[in-house]
């Protein structure tokens, strides 16, 4: 297991939610779109120059700004395919 | 009247629900006190006739921005709530419905994108749903109306809801609702799935996103000019004309009446364009000359909208638009803006912060043109080839990036990040497609035409009573030396006031050089919004930051228009 930020992640690996480093607000921005603590989620892309990170939670995409991106905490699996 | 509330997320298909229950009587309105605009119609409910509210969608009821402040507090008005739900999204979508089953209203669900839920091997046990919700769930597929009439039959059935359940609690009962509701057999990636994700990943996505604003641009035009070629210019050559040559002869070619309302006769003749009577270039340039662009306009935007695709293109402009001080849905409405700034400027609602929405506001006021404006532009400077469009919109775009920039820096705080969903790929439904199309030409009309005459006869008396003159030899220091531009474009000026398109009009008979067109162009666009985007800006921003925006439009347009003054030939 190894913790990460959400934009060190890898494109296309899955990862668990393991902390997120925001206040109430953000916690509830981000659950209205199912993002929380202990779910699963995959990173489908990131852009350039501190660009948003898409990600995969069930069967919605999201896009997160660079900032927030940072303050979600992931936990992944040493190998994923 | 009993008020029936359509209530989900955003893209679950509630539009289209709503379309496929109303009739052809549907109104846009503002929720007092806001500028969140919402529609709603009406239908038969048994011998009842009920009000149906599209309220805008929301993901939660513990508002996080304005939108979902107002749908929070329609829901006090409502007398029934249908939930529409995504079936392919079925734990994002409970949370909602969970937190309308506290509500003391009575609930009916529609589990809509059922049918794309089953081929994409999502197994939802219907009954059991409905068991452990204690409201009544219909699977629905609005787009090929599958499922409506039952929905419709099963309103009355709809009840206050039995689920009890603490609200910290709320995700891990939702996750136990999905854990023995749904069965996932094998899960699909769709091509159109992955189509989706090639438009947002960097790579892929910018070059698609290049060609398809510029395959946009290009059918805009395309249907513009054919429809006002083939069929507006000569419905009124053809028809409109000889009949105001009869009018005109019998009030004697002449006189006060005469010039209102048939304008003056150039050479003998009408001259659409250059006339200026209300009956002539009145009617001629929100009909003939806009109006087709302002339909084929909103034709491709509905569709991009319905399709999905603006989040896609927010997503991919956002590293940029933060260098304006603004996010990438921002995006959203500078393209409404596009069409008609007054809307776009209400559309600003999406930014979290007053930053953001002055900045966009502001800029779209000063650097995007609406589509009257536009078409009016490429009507006239386009006559003498691409350059000069090109320079028009070059510049504007120019004035768009640096001012953004300019106005990030120097105004206090910072702007908020994006954070948005990023629905499936959908195909348009046409019947939705249409009705919001209708319902922005009419109120393009409604607000259009009004304006077109009365600057039309403002025109008209300005010129007769001098007063054109009198300004003229007052502001023809600035106007000639600054902007080199014939003392007698102040008379646009003034126009612009009241209507872009109209001011672009008065340029014709001037018989500007090309150079003077660009010039006379950009400063239009950027010197004052037209009075109705100046109005919604007033209420949107208050009175002092509205002056500071002024501020702003006039400083730009001088520095701009002496630019363009030296640097052009």
């Amino acid at each position: 297991m190894k913790e990460m930020d959400l934009t060190q992640v890898e494109s296309n690996t899955k990862g668990i939610v393991a902390k997120i480093l925001g206040g109430r607000r953000m916690m509830k921005k981000l659950e209205t779109l199912g993002i929380r603590i202990g779910c699963e989620l995959e990173k489908v892309s990131s852009h350039i120059m501190r660009g948003p990170v898409v990600v995969r939670v069930g069967n919605t995409r999201a896009a997160i700004g660079y900032g927030m991106a940072k303050k979600i905490i992931i936990e992944q699996e040493k190998n994923v395919e | 009247m009993r008020k029936i509330l359509l209530m989900g997320n955003p893209n679950v298909g509630k539009s289209v629900i709503f379309s496929r229950l109303t009739g052809v009587q549907v109104i846009a309105s503002n929720y007092p006190g806001t500028t969140v605009e919402y529609t709603k119609g009406y239908m038969r409910l048994g011998d009842e006739k009920v009000e149906i509210i599209d309220v805008p969608g929301t993901y939660t009821l513990e508002p996080t921005s304005k939108a979902e402040e107002v749908a929070v507090g329609m829901l006090k008005e409502g007398d029934i709530v249908i939930n529409v739900i995504d079936a392919t999204n079925l734990e994002r979508n409970l949370n909602l419905t969970l937190q309308l089953l506290k509500r003391k209203v009575p609930v009916i669900v529609a589990l809509n994108i059922y049918d794309e839920a089953c081929h994409t091997g999502i197994d939802i046990d219907v009954e059991k749903l409905e068991k452990i919700l204690g409201v009544p769930v219909i699977p629905t597929c609005a787009i090929t109306a599958e499922g409506i009439h039952k929905l419709v039959s099963k309103i009355k059935e709809a009840k206050e809801g039995s689920y009890e359940y603490e609200d910290e609690e709320r995700w891990h009962e939702i996750g136990n609702i999905v854990k023995s509701v749904q069965k996932i057999t094998h899960r699909h990636h769709r091509f159109v799935e992955r189509l989706g994700d090639a438009t947002i990943r960097p790579g892929t996505g910018l070059p698609i996103a290049l060609i398809l604003m510029f395959v946009i641009f290009w059918v805009i035009r395309f249907i513009g000019e054919n429809l006002i070629a083939y069929v507006f210019e000569p419905i009124f050559e053809k028809l409109w004309a000889p009949l105001m040559m009869k009018l005109s002869h019998i009030m004697g070619s002449g006189g006060f009446l005469h010039d209102i309302l048939i304008g003056r006769l150039i050479d003998g003749k009408i001259e659409f364009m250059e006339s200026f009577g209300l009956l002539t270039t009145g009617l001629f340039v929100p009909f003939a000359a806009v109006l087709p662009y302002i339909f084929a306009f909103y034709l491709v935007l509905s569709f991009l909208e319905d399709s999905g695709y603006l989040p896609r293109l927010g997503v991919l402009v956002d590293n940029v638009m933060h260098r304006l001080g603004l996010h990438g849905l921002s995006i959203v409405p500078m393209m409404l803006g596009l069409g008609c700034n007054v809307p776009g400027a209400m559309a600003t609602r999406i930014l979290e912060t007053r930053r953001e929405r002055f900045i966009g506001m502001t800029l779209m006021a000063i650097a995007v043109p609406c589509m009257a404006q536009l078409a009016m532009i490429i009507g006239l400077v386009g006559q003498s080839g691409v350059t000069g469009l090109a320079l028009v919109f070059g510049t504007l775009f120019i004035v768009w990036v640096l001012l953004g920039i300019i106005m990030n820096l120097l105004l206090k705080g910072e702007s908020p990040e994006i954070f948005t969903e990023i629905p499936a790929y959908r195909i348009p439904y046409f019947g939705a497609l249409l009705k919001k199309l209708w319902m922005r030409i009419k109120g393009f009309i409604k607000e259009a035409v009004p304006f077109v005459c009365l600057g039309v006869l403002i025109v008209n008396i300005l010129y007769s009573l001098h007063v054109v003159d009198f300004i003229a030899n007052f502001t023809a220091p600035i106007i000639t030396k600054v902007f080199g531009l014939p003392s007698e474009a102040v008379a646009a000026l003034i126009v612009g006031f009241l209507r872009k398109d109209v001011a672009i009009g008065m340029l014709v008979p001037l018989n500007l050089t090309l150079k003077q067109l660009v010039i006379a162009s950009v400063i239009l666009a950027m010197y004052f919004p037209c009075v109705a985007t100046f109005a919604v800006m007033v209420r949107e921003l208050g009175i002092k930051d509205m002056l500071k925006s002024v501020l702003i439009m006039i400083l730009s347009t001088v520095i701009v228009g002496v630019i363009l003054n030296l640097l052009l030939r």
